[in-house]
């Protein structure tokens, strides 16, 4: 494909596309959701680290999320969904069928996990609760009764053991999101000032002295990560000044903490290595091993969300591994970027220009005064 | 009205993050948790309140709290002022040129002085937008031809330089300069740009009336993106009609081209937003265009449009009808502008525009057998 057929949708690698000569690979974020426990310790490191002003206190109601999402101030989000075991039984559902479907993968499909998969799990740590492994035994070993866990009435412990692992009545599902850094981001390409540019390591960084606030970029995001800094938010610093309001603002993926090869704060930070950084290979590589060895388990629900370069926005740099369907975390299902579109759109106006030139000739033509 | 115990712990609810109109959540969660616990339990966080949920669970797809996916963009009516504005700058640069080519002077001036103060005032309500002037010029710091407002930041400086040597030139001759001296010069050096001004304003203005739609389509707002192949055929036909309704207002005499402008701009726009209207429809995302205060613009302008349309195929015979139906016809454009910016932006606070087509986009791609582009995969 040449350079200009690259530019708005695709695989391609952004940094070289965008300039940058002997750029280094390209970084990124591997968030696995299956092992977050929820803290927000790196809602609160992103936030210390960038001097990111306060949205305003309040409690939202939604389970233990008071953030709400991502935005000008909080570039790091923890998403908490609460579900119940029908839910979770869709959720393995559907993720056996995108198995089924012949979604991408690697390695062969383990459709029927057997006992044996049982202690490739590692050991609860001492005094730490139940044993994950004692869970699947007594799941596996339950023979055609009537599954031990409680309030189980509804499935039975053939179909639990069919699915390998253990059914819980409820469960969190805890999630931190952060801006995808998009291969095709329509934030940056709708940029009228040329702020947010595409930094050497690949992904995307907004400039505030160079933003003009139009707001565009906001539109434009598939995603919706960026966000126009309001004037109600709350300093942080001393002298209550709140930095560049009325300017879009995003998570830089740690730009200056990359620059000096440190990893961003809330990889850094994240106790249960649920935020992992690196080249976005290693990434996609940590990605898919984890997802598999989540299927090897029975945790069909395992998928991921922005490894596959062939979506809408041509892959994430920010790669996540999901335990339901996308929108659930409120992430769109099938994002595109808006510009993948954009010579269809100006073709269509051009169309209609000449039409508009047409009518006023058209108008003009008939009789002189 | 409490059902849950705990419903007196919960903290107000706040802002317009927490809307949600059908509660699909609600539906899926608060039905499966009845079946699964027999009942409501604290879980149940939606038990009570003022949120119901409906009786039929719409299993369709489920969101997060109610939030929104996506951003809508942050513009307030400066915006559609904006490109309702453009849109009358256009038209009439267009019948400007006209006016000049078939040798109507009256027109040629009243439309010059139109299009010169439309785009003064399009301007305008842009740095009003941006807050100051020179983020205005900050846009003209580069040409980026994947932004489309970039490009129409070019198109409409491009327009207003042409539309201002022809609206000077037209000047020079409204008022009475000294003979000899700079005056003078200038007004003969403003003959000779007249010409090639006029045929530059023209040429700029079907790209000024036309790349609105594109600035909005280029968007994920789920109302603009999936208009993008009708929206631009709206927007022109609502700039011709407008700007045909202005001259139709503003004297006698101006009948001939501007009535037929108008008329084919009404036809043409009723056409337009009824092919838009069914696409939409197609995908399940009319509803913002027929439900709150956006419907109501949108249904005014239209039963104005087709009253100005018919007004000004009578309007040779009546000053009276030709005023009325040139207000209509340009209240009509403005409401339209109004309209669809005010539905696109309804569409991307609810996270039901976002999924359900994207949704369906994806399962009849799954329903095909395409599954290597989506951005959900297992491995
Ligand atoms: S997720 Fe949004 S803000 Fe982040 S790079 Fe992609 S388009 Fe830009
Ligand atoms: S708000 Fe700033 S970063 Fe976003 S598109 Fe406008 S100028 Fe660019």
């Amino acid at each position: 494909m040449g350079y200009l057929a690259r530019q708005l949708a695709g695989r391609t690698d952004p940094a070289p596309d965008a300039g940058w000569e002997e750029a280094p690979e390209r970084k990124g974020f591997f968030t696995d959701t299956s092992i977050c426990i929820g803290c927000k310790a790196c809602e609160v490191a992103c936030k210390e680290w960038n001097a990111l002003p306060l949205d305003g206190l309040g409690l939202s109601g939604n389970s233990y999320d008071n953030t709400g999402g991502l935005g000008a101030s909080t570039w790091r989000h923890v998403a908490f969904v609460e579900q119940s075991k029908d839910r979770i039984l869709e959720a393995r559902a559907s993720g056996r069928r995108l198995v089924d479907l012949g979604m991408p993968q690697v390695g062969a499909p383990s459709p029927a996990p057997s006992p044996s998969a049982t202690p490739s799990l590692p050991p609860a740590p001492e005094g730490h609760g139940p044993d994950l492994r004692d869970l699947l035994a007594a799941a596996n070993g339950a023979g055609t009764e009537e599954t031990a866990y409680p309030g189980g009435g509804e499935v039975t412990a053939a179909e639990v053991s069919a699915m390998g692992a253990p059914l819980p009545d409820f469960r969190w599902l805890m999630a931190s999101d952060v801006c995808k850094h998009c291969t095709h981001a329509g934030c940056l390409d709708v940029c009228p000032t040329g702020a947010l540019f595409r930094s050497e390591h690949g992904t995307v960084v907004v400039q505030a002295d160079v933003c003009n606030g139009c707001g565009y970029c906001v539109g434009a995001c598939p995603f919706g990560v960026i966000e126009r800094r309001t004037d109600s938010a709350v300093s942080v610093r001393a002298d209550g000044h709140v930095p560049d309001v009325g300017v879009a603002q995003k998570c830089t993926l740690c730009y200056d903490r990359l620059t000096d090869g440190q990893t961003p704060a809330c990889a850094q930070t994240c106790p249960t290595t649920s935020i992992r950084f690196g080249t976005r290979e290693e990434m996609v590589a940590l990605a898919r091993a984890r997802v598999a060895q989540l299927h090897e388990q029975g945790f069909t629900e395992a998928r991921l969300y922005g490894a596959n370069d062939d979506d809408g926005v041509g892959g994430t740099g920010s790669v996540f591994l999901l335990l339901d369907e996308p929108e659930v975390y409120g992430l769109p299902p099938d994002p595109v970027v808006p510009t993948a579109r954009l010579a269809e759109m100006f073709r269509t106006a051009g169309i209609a220009g000449l039409g508009l030139l047409g009518a006023a000739a058209v108008a003009f033509l008939g009789r002189r005064p | 009205m409490t059902t849950s115990r705990f419903d007196s712990y919960r903290p107000p609810e706040d802002g317009p993050r927490r809307r949600r109109r059908t509660s699909v959540r609600d539906a899926v969660t608060g039905a499966a948790r009845d079946v699964v616990q027999g009942g409501r339990s604290w879980l149940d966080r939606d038990g009570g309140g003022r949120r119901e949920a409906p009786a039929v669970p719409d299993a369709e797809f489920v969101d997060y709290y109610g939030q929104p996916v996506i951003k809508p963009v942050p513009w307030k009516h400066e915006i559609p002022a904006y490109l309702f504005l453009g849109g009358v700058a256009a038209g009439s640069g267009l019948i400007a040129a006209g006016a000049a080519a078939t040798g109507r002077p009256g027109l040629r001036r009243s439309s010059r002085l139109t299009a010169m103060t439309a785009v003064a005032l399009s301007g305008a309500t842009l740095v009003a937008d941006l807050g100051r002037p020179e983020r205005f010029l900050n846009m003209l710091r580069t040409v980026k031809l994947t932004s489309p407002m970039s490009v129409g930041t070019w198109i409409l400086s491009g327009y207003a330089a042409f539309a201002g040597a022809a609206t000077a030139a037209e000047v020079s001759r409204m008022v009475p300069l000294p003979a000899t001296g700079p005056l003078a010069v200038a007004r003969t050096a403003l003959g000779v740009v007249e010409a090639p001004a006029t045929v530059g304003q023209a040429l700029f203005a079907p790209p000024l009336a036309a790349y609105t739609a594109v600035l909005l389509s280029d968007t994920v707002t789920p109302v603009w993106f999936e208009s993008r192949r009708q929206l631009p055929f709206v927007f022109v036909a609502s700039a011709a009609m407008a700007s045909a309704g202005v001259q139709l207002a503003l004297g006698p005499g101006r009948t001939g081209p501007v009535q037929r402008l108008a008329v084919l701009g009404a036809a043409t726009d009723l056409v337009a937003t009824h092919r838009l209207e069914q696409h939409l429809e197609g995908l399940e995302l009319r509803e913002p265009l027929e439900t709150g205060p956006a419907g109501r613009k949108l249904r005014l302008a239209k039963a104005l449009t087709v009253a100005g349309g018919l007004g000004a195929l009578g309007a040779r015979r009546s000053r009276a009808l030709a005023v009325a139906s040139g207000v209509a016809l340009a209240a009509a454009s403005a409401l339209t502008r109004f309209g669809i910016v005010e539905a696109g932006l309804e569409s991307a606070r609810d996270p039901r525009y976002t999924v359900g087509p994207q949704r369906r986009r994806l399962e009849e791609r799954r329903a095909r057998g395409a599954v290597h582009d989506s951005i959900t995969t297992v491995g």
